[in-house]
């Protein structure tokens, strides 16, 4: 089973949705937050170490699926992968997919036992979902 | 001969460049309030405290140029929380694999390792020119001093185009629109501010055209 990590600039962000996805999964699926800055947690932002511990500490060898809000945590992520070995890096793949959304859709499909790439898939078909249809 | 740079002439040029960025964290805090989230300012503050302290730590000296970039790349890379922190460390920890002699470098190889940086930069950020980014600052400076090589230019005058490059590049980030960053969210209305990431990149080629333009006794003040 896949893990999930949650990346976000607040910490706060990152263990809501991190709650959140849980509820659908219930324990089976391995899920950490990686929100703000490890050392100092007041501080908004993204930190790649901080992410490399949270992929470690989920790790399976069917995979981890990273899930970012924007900026930073894009990059971040990047370097964390690339500070992974070799092994393990082609074993994480960052989602296009909407934090919050991606999330929930995430835990429901890691928790059905799917590959890394249908979770990711499944994930990210959520940017197709409309909230309101509006009329033309 | 060539003219060449120490590695303690590298050492002294990061020193004063987190000077300068703790001395104007409030400047990079105002450009960054006005088309971002106000935070360029304390990220390069934090991020370059603790690359200075790093750097001036007597019981913990880097051995030579590649190890230096390194360590700039990584204290960058765990201190700095904003899209700032992985650009300027993978700048420098992709210049700390371009070629060198462990302990100086002529002006061929410091364009190299610049330009190496750069393209770590891109390939990180996915920005171009024009986007109004940090790129906008360090890529006509890393070209003017590609320029300055080809045409047999000394070190000092390398360094020079590279500085003024940087500054006209950081002053035409006023004139354009963000395409990348949180600036980008502004649209148009990013059009009329001057880009903090590409002010914090000018300066970098200020302090180098200081430390590294002059072989004797390279300056630690502003
Ligand atoms: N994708 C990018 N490529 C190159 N430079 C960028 C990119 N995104 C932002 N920048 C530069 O970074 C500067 C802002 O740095 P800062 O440290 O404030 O990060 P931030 O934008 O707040 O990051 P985040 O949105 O991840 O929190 C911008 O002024 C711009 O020069
Ligand atoms: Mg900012």
């Amino acid at each position: 089973m896949i893990g999930l990590v949650f990346v976000s600039h607040s910490r706060l962000i990152a263990e809501g949705v991190c709650r959140l996805a849980q509820q659908m999964s219930g324990d089976d699926v391995q899920m950490a937050p990686a929100g703000g800055m490890a050392e100092d947690e007041t501080l908004l932002g993204t930190d790649a170490m901080y992410i490399m511990a949270a992929i470690e500490s989920v790790w399976s060898d069917d995979g981890v699926l990273i899930l970012v809000d924007m900026g930073s945590a894009v990059m971040n992520a990047e370097i964390a992968l690339e500070f992974l070995p070799g092994e393990k890096r082609n074993r994480c793949t960052i989602s296009n997919a909407p934090l919050v959304e991606g999330a929930i859709v995430a835990a429901v499909h890691a928790g059905l036992g799917d590959t890394l790439h249908d979770v990711n898939v499944a994930a990210e078909a959520v940017l197709n979902a409309r909230k309101i249809v509006r009329a033309k | 001969m060539a003219q060449e740079i120490t590695l303690g002439q590298l050492r002294n040029w990061l020193i004063l460049y987190a000077d300068r960025v703790i001395a104007k964290e409030e400047e990079l805090t105002r450009l960054d309030a006005a088309i971002g989230d106000a935070d360029h300012g304390v990220n390069m503050r934090r991020g370059m405290e603790k690359v200075r302290e790093r750097l001036q730590d007597p019981n913990n000296p880097c051995p030579d140029i590649s190890a230096l970039f390194r360590t700039v790349a990584m204290t960058l890379i765990s201190a700095v929380g904003g899209a700032a922190g992985p650009l300027y460390g993978t700048f420098f920890l992709r210049a700390a694999t371009s070629p060198n002699d462990g302990t100086h470098v002529d002006l061929a190889q410091l364009a190299r390792m610049l330009r190496f940086g750069l393209d770590g930069l891109k390939q990180r950020g996915k920005a171009h020119i024009d986007d109004k980014t940090m790129v906008d600052a360090i890529q006509p400076a890393v070209e003017a001093m590609e320029a300055a090589l080809a045409s047999g230019q000394s070190l000092a005058v390398a360094l020079a185009v590279a500085q003024q490059a940087a500054r006209l590049g950081m002053e035409h980030t006023i004139d354009i629109r963000a395409n990348k960053g949180r600036a980008s969210y502004l649209g148009d209305r990013s059009i009329g501010h001057q880009d903090p990431g590409a002010t914090s990149a000018y300066w970098l080629f200020e302090t180098a055209a200081i430390v590294l333009g002059s072989p004797a006794s390279p300056s630690n003040t502003g």
